[in-house]
């Protein structure tokens, strides 16, 4: 029965464009789905091996900034993106993991932080090849309807958590784990940590990649600014992880639904609605303290909770 | 009796500080020897160098006629040495059958391989029934035996016991003589770091004590127990006279 529920939601998701959304619920749609692309990218490496990346923007932008100089410069369809951003993406992801997984705990935390922010200032700084901060505009999207964008990013999202799922219950997923909370007593069982620290990233980076590429592709516009944020994209992925729970299957949906709604909503309010950093923020502090499992990972805590307040 | 792990003239440095000064010894195929000596002698920082964690200053560690120094330890362990530590390092958030099935990936690539094996050696340690525990939940006790455990499921040569004993009960202590003696009868050799005298003496066959980073004594467990030498390092100076 419970092996059910995945293929029901997905037939759901995937009929969900017939009933006739309009054009702002679409968008909300592809961006809740995107958001879960990365969030259960960043879970693998963060969640599952507990290497906690804080600049996923570099995957993220580095993705999106492959289909868009491929369109840029070749004049070649950005969508193109996808098979050469798993080339692309992956060597920035070896290169950063071997500066920073040789690093433990909160250093790497850091140093993943740093490497965002270079790539960040690197791409505003090299106008000849990026366009710096004018950014990278496509003149003409493939599509106009949403339609498509959304079952390209529920595709890739469906992909992402079959992949995801596999590997966490082979093992390499034993191995993580082990990495994640023994170093030390994982390499001397046999585990060569660095190895498979290096494959959890590059598979993390590389799925992050494709949501920057979706990304380029979707939106049409992209800059320095917006796809290699500190703020919008790398933290955000975690806060998508920690909301909705971390190294658990469905956590990231759950916290992408959560982030993106509550995104849309705080903007909408008047006067406070530019505050939404601090706002999130603040949230991040509370589900710290109350559901430092996340709603998936604390659900049962929170169930009973609630059934007390009724 | 074929030489399994070699020592040549080891020392390991940290600074100024000599953790270890030109240790040599041999373990032979099927023995089981006692490492003892004082607090901070170098018990621990020996174990580092055989397993890995430390390339030592001076010197070499020979494991099966193969050069093993400067290894990482994951080959080491490949090789077929698997240790514990003194302070325990379970995989505390998984339960006790994946923190053995975690190790028992290295010989058998397949998942249910691996669980059956887990579940064999987790019978033989006597820890079967707590096999669902998530194992940071575990008393001390059976912590060890986890210890011991997901060592044993890398099917290692050589084992080496880093204060397997301390802080048991004396019931526990029995068993865990039993567990020890069971596993050598399997064929596997053992290098153990102990500071209980009656463990040592009822299970080891031959003993080394080092002694501020230096090897004091090598010999059978009455022999080194009458040494002078060792007396002195244990009790002091007055105590010989």
């Amino acid at each position: 029965m419970r092996g059910l529920v995945p293929i029901a939601g997905i037939i759901l998701l995937a009929l969900l464009p017939l009933v006739g959304l309009s054009t702002y619920m679409m968008h909300i749609l592809i961006l809740v789905i995107m958001w879960s692309v990365i969030g259960m990218a960043w879970n693998l490496l963060g969640g599952y091996c507990g290497q906690v990346s804080f600049g996923h923007a570099a995957f993220f932008g580095t993705g999106a900034y492959t289909a868009g100089i491929l369109y840029l410069k070749l004049g070649v369809s950005a969508w193109w993106g996808f098979p050469l951003s798993i080339v692309v993406v992956g060597v920035m992801a070896l290169i950063i993991g071997f500066i920073c997984l040789r690093l433990r705990g909160p250093f790497f935390a850091l140093a993943t932080l740093a490497m965002g922010e270079v790539l960040r200032v690197t791409a505003e700084n090299l106008r000849g090849f990026t366009n710096g901060t004018l950014g990278i505009l496509i003149q003409k999207r493939t599509w106009v309807e949403k339609t498509w964008y959304y079952y390209i990013i529920l595709a890739i999202a469906v992909f992402t958590f079959l992949l995801i799922r596999r590997l966490v219950n082979s093992r390499l997923g034993y191995y993580f784990l082990a990495i994640r909370e023994d170093q030390d007593a994982a390499e001397s069982l046999g585990i060569n940590t660095t190895l498979y620290k290096t494959v959890a990233l590059l598979i993390s980076a590389i799925l992050t990649g494709f949501a920057g590429v979706f990304y380029m592709n979707y939106m049409g516009y992209i800059d320095p600014e917006i796809v290699y944020a500190l703020h919008d994209i790398s933290i955000i992925t975690i806060m998508v992880v920690m909301v909705g729970g971390v190294a658990t299957f469905w956590g990231p949906a759950v916290g992408a639904l959560i982030m993106v709604l509550l995104a849309e909503l705080i903007r909408s309010l008047p006067r406070i609605g530019t505050a939404h950093q601090s706002l999130f923020g603040i949230l991040l502090i509370l589900i710290i303290i109350f559901l430092p499992n996340g709603i998936v990972g604390d659900f049962p805590k929170l169930k009973t909770i609630l059934r007390r307040r009724a | 009796m074929r030489p399994l792990l070699e020592l040549k003239g080891v020392s390991k440095f940290f600074g100024g500080l000599a953790a270890l000064v030109d240790v040599s010894f041999t373990v032979n195929e099927g023995e089981v020897v006692g490492l003892i000596g004082p607090n901070g002698a170098g018990k621990t920082t020996l174990f580092n160098v055989i397993n890995g964690f430390y390339k030592p200053s001076k010197g070499e560690v020979y494991f099966d006629g193969k050069r093993i120094s400067g290894l990482r330890p994951h080959r080491i362990c490949r090789l077929g040495v698997a240790r514990t530590f003194q302070v325990v390092k379970p995989l505390q958030r998984l339960t006790v059958i994946d923190n053995v099935m975690a190790s028992a990936f290295l010989r058998s690539p397949s998942r249910q391989e691996a669980l059956e094996r887990a579940e064999k050696i987790l019978h033989f340690v006597g820890l079967y029934e707590d096999r669902e525990t998530v194992s940071k939940n575990l008393p001390l006790g059976k912590r060890k035996k986890l210890e011991i455990a997901r060592a044993l499921a890398t099917e290692p040569k050589l084992l080496l016991l880093d204060e397997s004993f301390a802080g048991l009960n004396p019931k526990e202590q029995a068993e865990m003589i039993e567990t020890i003696k069971k596993i050598n009868r399997e064929g596997v050799t053992i290098l153990i770091i102990e500071h209980h005298m009656r463990v040592i003496m009822s299970i080891s066959n031959r003993v080394v004590v080092l002694n501020y980073g230096e090897k004091i004594a090598e010999g059978s467990p009455q022999e080194v127990a009458s040494s002078p030498e060792v007396i002195k390092a244990y009790l002091g100076e007055t105590a010989v006279a």
